[in-house]
């Protein structure tokens, strides 16, 4: 035991959770020299993957390609699974323990991946240590764990969101919600099952239950899908079955927009109550079994109570764009959770920080936003020939995989000063536009169509002007078009 | 701080008083919650993004060229005319305090003012009371 890293004491930075958001956070620790402590409540890394997805895959892509070496930069807009490292070794973790022609991972062959990156990285995560209290300090935080106190300056939180949230609808608690399903697969062999829900978890469940032997599957929610959502979203190819299947008629398969305003206990089963406002009677929804697929929060225990406010009734914490607590300094946050942060609502599509692909750059951002305004580290900042400006914006539109996973959110950014250009790195996109530093940031947004463009903010003198580019087909922006456009934009900056 | 479901906040509000409970849930449940920080920018005059919002909780000031020109609290709602019409928001918004909001995405806010008619009213004379508001002091 007493070879366990990260004992008790005092610490830069404490980490507390294990899976791909607090792996992906140490790791940029390390990299950038900052002393810290990584906690885990589990006995190994990647904890939730021994649980969620319950019955499929996951929803985002690892794909070998042949063309594009898993060992590259390059290769993590093909793998949005893997967690990001400078070294070669380190990369492509899911990807070599992916099964044959498979092109989304299995929970094993995540869970497998996250610890083999953990030891390659040498993280130092004390496992079986239980994060069970916080209090603030003159000079940071003090967190109480069943090992002992952890003094930091600050604290990351990357616990993910896998406690179950019931609305405080009278009778689901009866339910079973979504984390306590049993998966036995005759469990619900020819019953009527009502899910409450309509979100991913909601459909998850009903995609594989459609595939079982199931009697009538209904799923009900006030809110109606978002359709134009939808179109973008991860769960569009493989968990719609359901809602395939209601809109084209078929028996017993039912996607309702109503609210549930309680469910009852019959002698049988269940009665769900639901309105529809848009119809008069109340639809009576009788069930065998009834599935609370209502969502997660964040396990942040006594976050609230230290001052930090929440969103969702009191599911997220609200966020920065620099993923600290937006009412109590020093307290960051990293993975799943970090969707809280929504960058600028372009069209109403927030970030995919919900998804590893997104919340690995959203840890990088946070350890050189911490080495750099926290602990005084001086962070890479090199300088780019005026002449090489244009050429690296359009390589980076081209290829950097921030840009491509987290659209509208992410954004490769140029500082313009007296002394030269410098590249700032990639930063929300936020973080600039609402700074008041001249330069340039690049970005990949969806427009109002769906079409995927690169967007160009300039600000020179103060003056910020934001500009559309056109889309193009197979998204290369490297054609003479855009080298014209982006020189023509880029000009105040050089008068 | 929060206790309350939003649609019990939502209840509370001018724009919303007529609507009658499932109705009244159904709303709540297009909306989305967003909280900013104090500082923290909603909307920002001439750059592209954001949603229509209703402050739930705080106070926030709506900026033009720099010059303050209102102060915006609860039930105050902003960003209607950018998602209607399109375009850059004309203004900056600023959280003043922490400030918690329902917002909607600009193309689904059309749709709910047509299902909720009543609301549209209410919105209505608001944007009235604005637009002489704005005569009697030009």
């Amino acid at each position: 035991m007493s070879n366990r890293p990260s004992p008790p004491g005092t610490y830069d930075v404490a980490v507390v959770g294990s899976g791909p958001g607090g792996l992906q956070t140490s790791y940029c620790l390390s990299r950038l020299g900052i002393r810290h402590a990584v906690l885990s409540a589990d006995d190994g890394p990647g904890g939730m993957f021994r649980r969620f997805p319950l019955f499929e895959r996951l929803i985002s892509w690892t794909h070998s390609t042949a063309d594009v070496a898993p060992d590259t930069r390059e290769y993590e807009a093909h793998d949005q699974n893997s967690l990001v490292a400078d070294e070669p070794e380190l990369r492509g973790f899911v990807s070599r323990a992916l099964a044959e022609e498979r092109r989304r991972p299995a929970r094993e062959e995540m869970e497998g991946a996250l610890a083999a990156f953990a030891e390659a990285a040498a993280l130092p995560v004390r496992y079986g240590c239980r994060w069970e209290s916080t209090r603030r300090e003159p000079d940071g935080f003090a967190l109480g764990t069943t090992d002992g106190e952890y003094r930091c300056r600050a604290a990351v939180f990357a616990v993910g969101m896998t406690d179950p949230w019931v609305p405080p609808i009278p009778g689901l608690e009866l339910a079973h919600h979504y984390v306590n399903i049993e998966r036995t697969p005759d469990r619900y062999r020819d019953r009527r099952v009502v899910i409450v829900g309509k979100r991913n978890s909601a459909f998850e469940v009903g995609e594989a239950l459609s595939r079982q032997r199931i009697r009538e599957l209904t799923l009900v929610s006030p809110r109606a899908p978002d359709l134009g959502r939808l179109a973008r979203s991860p769960l569009r190819p493989w968990y719609l079955t359901p809602y395939d299947e209601h809109v084209r008629g078929a028996p017993g398969r039912y996607v309702l927009n109503a609210s549930v305003e309680r469910v009852d206990r019959t002698a049988h089963g269940f009665l769900v109550h639901a309105v529809d406002p848009t119809r008069p009677e109340p639809l009576l929804l009788e069930a065998d079994d009834v599935i609370a697929a209502t969502g997660f929060e964040a396990p942040i225990r006594d976050l609230p109570g230290l001052g930090a406010a929440t969103v969702l009734d009191g599911r997220l914490p609200a966020l920065t764009p620099f993923f600290e607590s937006v009412t109590v300094p020093g307290l960051f946050f990293a993975g799943n959770v970090t969707q809280a942060a929504q960058g600028l609502r372009k069209h109403g599509v927030a970030s995919v920080s919900s998804m590893v692909c997104g919340f690995r750059y959203n840890a990088r951002i946070l350890a050189r936003h911490l080495a750099g305004s926290v602990f005084g580290i001086p962070v890479e900042r090199p300088r780019v020939r005026p002449a090489d400006v244009a050429s690296y914006l359009l390589s980076e539109l081209d290829t950097a995989p921030e840009l491509a996973m987290q659209k509208g959110y992410l954004a490769r950014v140029l500082s313009h000063t007296e002394d030269g250009t410098f590249d700032e790195g990639i930063l929300p996109l936020e973080v600039f536009v609402d700074g008041d530093t001249d330069g340039v940031a690049a970005t990949l947004e969806f427009d109002a169509d769906e079409e995927i463009r690169p967007a160009l903010y300039v600000r020179s003198r103060g003056v910020l002007r934001e500009t559309l580019l056109p889309p193009h087909p197979q998204r290369c922006f490297h054609a003479l078009a855009y080298r014209d456009a982006l020189e023509e934009l880029l000009r105040p900056l050089r008068d | 701080m929060e206790a309350a479901p939003v649609v019990e906040r939502l209840a509370q509000l001018a724009l919303f008083a007529d609507l009658r409970w499932p109705e009244l849930e159904a709303v709540a449940h297009t909306f989305e919650e967003e909280v900013f920080g104090e500082g923290q920018r909603v909307l920002r005059q001439g750059i592209s993004g954001g949603a229509f919002y209703v402050v739930l909780e705080g106070e926030a000031t709506v900026i033009v060229d720099g010059q303050e020109r209102a102060r915006l609290g609860r039930g105050d709602f902003f960003g209607e005319i950018t998602a209607l019409e399109g375009g850059v928001p004309v203004a900056d918004v600023r959280a003043d305090t922490l400030l918690r909001c329902l917002s909607l995405a600009g193309p689904q806010l059309e749709a709910m003012l047509l299902e909720h008619p009543t609301v549209a009213v209410r919105m209505l004379k608001a944007e009235a009371r604005r637009l002489r508001d704005a005569n009697r002091w030009s």
